[in-house]
């Protein structure tokens, strides 16, 4: 059974008690060996692969020096008929049978360390995928087995402080009631400010002495003085 | 990354948030840490965070399977998965027999990033419960 499903039918099974864990410690243990057994495979496999390229270049470099000389003795054949020198023609075609074989065995040597170079990519590419599938599948454990134990921890949090949890739409009017409380408080400030800068700015004409003003006890007798005299 | 650095960060911010929410931290201990979030007059939403090893968790707790109004708890639950994509950062779950919206982040996320998620995990939950409660009791 694949971890989702594991997970999913723990999780409806009714698997979210406390202490009680969706997939057991010591499976959680084999996941993580088998990532390690993983990455250790995949280490070796590249490297192998590394030797294996390494080998195979050397091959085509020995094939292709050997096609060249079994090309350049052909020649030294060819001149030696030539000249008529059929002993010597003879020797150099034994040379060139020797080459040939040899360049035979080089070919497939490099055919071969081609085929194992090809297997090797091929088994690093599954071991990659294999690894990153292990790796998420283990992340999704975690997180399960992670949650439920934040859940046992918050739960049991609301439980000693007897904190009584609000339903959902309580929850709301309470927080829409404080934010109206504070936007009519901002409300209030705002005419408050309102206020006080249209006084400051009665003030500012009375000193200027412009505008209604005020009868001072001065101002009376001075009236009065006009009125006797 | 742990919930520690969470706390200091947001409990430092104070009124220097980029989101203008004040946070409150609350670590609670138990086998993993979490973190209970509070934000200024919303208290009633605190916001859940754990930390694990490659990812940073923020759950909100929306409501129970017993306050959804049970003749009409199919169209709730399309209506939550068609509202998923939507919504951003957050997505829907079911913790028990609790309906919860969550957000994951990376470990290594900043902490800039974490208070952005924080901020709009909590309007979300706000928003969602509104348009949800006709669903609700």
């Amino acid at each position: 059974m694949s971890i989702f499903s594991k997970i999913i039918t723990a999780l409806r099974g009714g698997a979210s008690e406390v202490g009680e864990s969706i997939v057991d410690a010591n499976s959680t243990r084999i996941f993580a060996q088998e990532i390690r057994d993983a990455e250790n495979h995949l280490t070796k496999a590249k490297h192998d692969l590394t030797g294996i390229m390494a080998k195979q270049m050397q091959a085509e470099r020995e094939v292709s020096r050997v096609k060249h000389s079994v090309t350049e003795h052909e020649g030294y054949a060819t001149q030696a008929l030539n000249q008529g020198n059929e002993a010597l023609a003879l020797e150099v075609a034994e040379k060139i049978a020797a080459l040939e074989v040899e360049l035979n065995e080089q070919v497939q040597a490099n055919e071969s360390y081609s085929n194992s170079a090809q297997r090797l990519k091929e088994l690093v590419k599954t071991t990659e995928r294999q690894l990153a599938d292990y790796q998420r599948q283990l992340s999704m454990v975690k997180t399960t087995e992670s949650v439920q134990k934040a859940t046992a921890a918050i739960t049991s949090n609301f439980g000693n402080s007897n904190s009584k949890l609000l339903n959902a739409k309580e929850s709301l009017e309470r927080i829409k009631a404080k934010q109206q409380n504070f936007d009519d408080r901002l409300r209030a400030g705002d005419a408050l400010e309102a206020e006080g800068s249209e006084q400051s700015f009665i003030d500012k004409l009375d000193q200027a002495g412009i505008g209604e003003q005020q009868a001072s006890a001065s101002s009376v007798l001075d009236r009065l003085k006009a009125k006797q005299g | 990354m742990n919930i520690h650095t969470i706390a200091n960060y947001l409990n430092e911010l104070a009124d220097n948030s980029h989101t203008g929410l004040t946070f409150d931290c609350l670590p609670i201990a138990g086998e993993v840490d979490v973190l209970q979030v509070t934000i200024e007059n919303r208290e009633e939403l605190p916001i859940f965070v754990s930390v694990t090893e490659d990812q940073i968790l923020c759950i909100a707790y929306l409501w129970g399977e017993d306050e959804v109004k049970q003749e009409t708890r199919s169209e709730m639950l399309e209506a939550m998965i068609e509202m998923n994509i939507p919504m951003p950062l957050s997505a829907f779950s079911k913790i028990d027999n609790k309906y919860v919206i969550f957000g994951a982040q990376s470990v290594n996320s900043s902490l800039a990033d974490v208070e952005h998620e924080l901020s709009v995990l909590s309007d979300n939950s706000l928003e969602v419960i509104a348009e949800m409660s006709d669903y609700l009791i």
